[in-house]
């Protein structure tokens, strides 16, 4: 691949339909519970996209990992059936039930046919309001999580997240990883499993994306069968974080021939007036084509690294702008140098008319890209109404993009990047780079 | 739960199903480049793809790595087109573009919004013939392939141990080299050799055009013809003639050890038949077997067993993918839980599999796996990179399209006998390679 995919893309919370005619309706069911739907019957299956905010920063002290550990759990037996028998129902079906966590939400991701709707809907209320959480599946799940772990202990990529993780956000939850670790998760039992679901999967913390072959009262009935049941409120969320993270270079020595990097900084909330103007600067920054800034400067023209980019994120209790590459150990140095230096252009001389010209051509013309199937809709659903996005985002998100100008992006690029704030974690052998505070 | 560690068998376990995706047309243009066009109106948007019949397993001897290069240089410049702009020019109209290189094929595409397709289509036959490669691009981009070798390859012990297996599974075939190529190899590659390379495989009659979304087949003719049917077909152009294998006689076995490994386990492949044209019934039997002896951890026949019966492994799984020009592999994988000796590890496996033979396919596990690849061809109709991709690379590796379409029915024809057979076929030691991959060298006892 010429191109290194970059996964946390996925995390910028613009998303949307755009040029693509999606026509999303709110349904209420009879039972009060509110969902986005997207009805599209060409194909007769739905994907279904439910959300419980609050996710893996709800796990209770000193039980680092129950969050996870349940979630991994919810499939392994619900109901009068256990592991083997659920699965073999699923696939009876031909219905797929995805069940993740990540620091805000708890995920459930369904496809089911049309013709198996119902029975599918069944099958899935089983594991969300009966799970069985037997001893013995919460042990095999366990030991796969550590075995994860153990191989994570070693993953130049995941020691750098956690570092920088633990540097940003102190004493919040998201400074440690939501999996937890060897010894907090060999020390979770049973009982830390039921309260992690009594926690996390409550009714008012829902939120549902349906896109497919089902109709607004359809989807009425299944949210009600599927989450009437479940009770309200759940652990407190989390407080928002204040994070201190100073500027400076964090070294950690791993024998492995590349280093990777992680840098960042605070970023920008996504109500404010200049988000905007911060996310069409990025886009030429540090956006996801070769021909960003700092894709052309560290890659294309120093072969420095395979991939390079920088990204705005916006968590429930966090907005970060962050970014990462891998070197060779000994031009870990000059790379670096090379990211100081574009973060210092950037703030003092913000982009030129071209590069904006470029960044909003792309931007707008690849919204509809972003919705090639149900499931990705329904997904995108489902963030929007997190966001606290109004329902025709959509059509007006372009047109925010369109209105950024050289002057807004000068002015936000001023208060956004900001070099002496830049922490840079490191994991690798880098050559002549110690730690700087 | 999903185990991550070796998720990418996992992902291999169904391998790919043709649909009958309603609107497929194909035909040939007079330089012989070959079209498929793929009907699919979910959205206004289209994904152009070009496939040349050329990859990593086609490179001649001592230059690993440069069907891979190449593929990096291509988005340099050409007659028309500066260094850089074709992916500009795409990303400045919103679409995004990329290419990949495989053992059997290389590809380039672009999903771009649908009224774009010519333009995309003019920039992707301009580097068909006209790449301009000058040798300040060399340098630079061979450091970025090494970097891309290290972030894939150098810093994961699991890849470096995965193309020693290669390694050592093909005592001829080129498929025992690493598509990015050796490390010694990979950071010598020079313009001549991306050039050369180029002259010889690249053109009209060994590429294969896909364009699947809002589009229909008059309207990719014309553009096809008008674009790609001026370029003259490439007379360097020879069908594939590479090395094959001798017959394996003799079991291989590998130690493997690296600080970094956090969880020991046993590994194994077998080397396999694959999908022919007109022949894909063993390679069917062989998927199903994958399937039911280790597709899903929770009701896979191995899954079962070692991981729920017995409580003897973490995880543990089969994979096989018939999709390539020439012999390609079984695999299994045991994962014992910690404390387990490998070769206990490696033991429980093979009775295993021994009592599955005895015991024979579960029915009912074997209809389930049926009703879902019945289920996958409708799911499959929601995405058109999906089928889009499902064409295009069983096109380049051989098949026809009659072939792709003929899959599914050929799937849901595969008996308990036929995959009983195909099992006690492919499970022959003296074709196999098993690796023990730990963390700390084994100790040697006096």
């Amino acid at each position: 691949m010429i191109r290194f995919a970059l996964t946390l893309a996925a995390f910028i919370g613009l998303a949307g339909p755009g040029q693509a005619a999606v026509d999303i309706q709110e349904v209420t069911s009879p039972g009060g519970i509110t969902a986005w739907l997207v009805e599209e019957t060409s194909v007769p299956f739905t994907a279904l996209e439910i959300r419980f905010r609050g996710g893996g920063s709800l796990d209770r002290d000193g039980k680092r990992g129950a969050v996870n550990l349940m979630t991994a759990t919810l499939e392994e037996g619900a109901g009068d059936l256990d592991a083997q028998q659920f699965a073999i129902a699923r696939d009876e079906l031909a219905a797929s039930f995805r069940f993740s966590v990540s620091r805000d939400g708890l995920s459930v991701s369904a496809r089911f046919l049309t013709k198996n709707r119902d029975e599918a809907i069944d099958l899935l209320k089983l594991a969300l309001t009966e799970p069985r959480f037997e001893e013995s599946a919460v042990a095999r799940v366990r030991e796969q999580i550590l075995s994860g772990l153990r191989s994570d202990q070693s993953d130049p990529n995941r020691i750098a997240s956690e570092l920088f993780n633990g540097i940003a956000y102190g004493d919040h939850p998201y400074a440690t990883n939501l999996d937890g670790t060897l010894e907090s998760v060999a020390a979770l039992t049973r009982e830390d499993v039921m309260n992690a679901y009594r926690d996390t999967l409550v009714r008012d913390r829902v939120f549902v994306g349906a896109a497919g072959d089902i109709s607004a009262e359809d989807l009425g009935a299944v949210m009600d069968a599927l989450l009437g049941d479940l009770p309200t409120g759940g652990a407190p969320l989390p407080e928002g974080v204040e994070t201190t993270m100073s500027g400076g270079i964090t070294v950690e020595t791993l024998d492995v021939p590349q280093s990777v990097a992680l840098f960042g900084h605070t970023g920008i909330p996504r109500d404010d007036p200049d988000f905007f103007a911060a996310f069409v600067a990025n886009e030429v920054f540090g956006g996801s084509g070769l021909q960003s800034r700092l894709g052309v400067e560290v890659r294309e023209e120093r072969g420095l690294t395979y991939g390079i980019g920088s990204y705005l994120v916006n968590w429930d209790y966090a907005n970060m702008m962050i970014g990462q590459f891998a070197t060779a150990n000994d031009r870990v140095k000059e790379a670096i140098d090379v990211v100081l230096a574009e973060w210092e252009k950037v703030a003092s001389e913000g982009v030129t008319e071209d590069e904006l010209e470029t960044a909003k051509t792309y931007l707008t013309g690849a919204y509809a890209l972003r919705f090639d199937s149900n499931a990705s809709i329904a997904r995108i659903l489902v963030g929007m109404q997190m966001d606290g996005l109004p329902i025709d985002y959509i059509e007006t998100r372009n047109s925010k993009v369109e209105a950024v100008t050289v002057e807004d992006v000068k002015r936000v690029a001023q208060r956004l990047y900001r070099p002496e704030d830049l922490r840079f974690v490191i994991v690798g052998q880098p050559e002549g780079l110690d730690s700087v505070n | 739960m999903r185990f991550a560690i070796l998720a990418l068998f996992a992902s291999l376990a169904i391998a790919p199903l043709a649909a009958k995706a309603g609107e497929v047309t194909s035909f040939e243009l007079e330089n012989g480049m070959e079209v498929v066009v793929i009907e699919n109106r979910r959205a206004p948007v289209v994904v152009h793809m070009v496939w040349y019949r050329v990859g990593a397993a086609d490179e001649p001897p001592g230059v690993s790595g440069i069907a891979h290069f190449l593929e990096h240089l291509m988005f340099k410049a050409t007659d028309e087109l500066e260094s850089g702009e074709l992916s500009e020019t795409v990303n400045r109209n919103g679409g995004s573009d990329n290419a990949f290189t495989a053992q059997d094929y290389t590809g380039y595409f672009q999903r771009i919004a649908s009224d774009r397709l010519e333009l995309v289509m003019s920039m992707e036959a301009s580097r068909m013939d006209g790449l301009r490669l000058v040798p300040e691009d060399i340098g630079t981009e061979r450091d970025v392939v090494i970097e891309e070798r290290n972030q894939r390859v150098e810093n994961d012990p699991g890849a470096l141990f995965g193309e020693q297996m290669r390694a050592a599974q093909y005592l001829n075939h080129p498929y025992s080299i690493p598509i990015i190529g050796w490390k010694h190899e990979a950071d010598q590659l020079t313009l001549d050799d991306a050039m050369s390379f180029y002259e010889q495989h690249y053109g009209p009659n060994n590429a294969i055009l896909v364009v699947a979304g809002d589009t229909d087949a008059e309207e990719v003719r014309q553009l096809a013809e008008k674009h790609y049917g001026v370029i003259p077909a490439n007379p360097n152009i020879v069908p594939r003639e590479r090395a094959q294998e001798p017959p394996q006689l003799a079991e291989r076995r590998l130690e493997y050890s690296d600080p970094r490994i956090g969880n020991d386990y046993v590994m194994r492949t077998y080397l396999a038949p694959e999908r022919d044209p007109g022949a894909q019934e063993e390679a069917a039997a062989l998927t199903m077997l994958a399937e039911v002896l280790g597709g899903s951890p929770t009701t896979s026949a191995l899954g079962r067993k070692l991981q729920f019966e017995e409580e003897k492994s973490v995880y543990v799984a089969a994979w096989y993918s018939g999709q390539s020009v020439d012999d390609t592999t079984f695999g299994l994988v045991n994962v014992p839980v910690p404390g387990t000796d490998l070769d206990q590890a490696e033991a429980d496996l093979d009775r295993a599999i021994a009592e599955f033979l005895e015991e024979g396919v579960d029915a009912d596990k074997l209809e389930r796996i049926k009703t879902q690849i019945r289920a996958s061809e409708i799911y499959s109709l929601d995405n058109a990179s999906g089928l889009a991709n499902r064409y295009g690379a069983g096109l380049a590796s051989g098949l026809t399209i009659e072939d792709i379409e003929a899959w599914p029915d050929i799937l849901q024809a595969v008996t308990e006998d036929d995959i009983l057979a195909a099992a006690r076929k492919v499970f022959d030691r003296r074709k196999a390679v098993t690796g023990h991959v730990r963390s700390t060298p084994e100790e040697v006892t006096q």
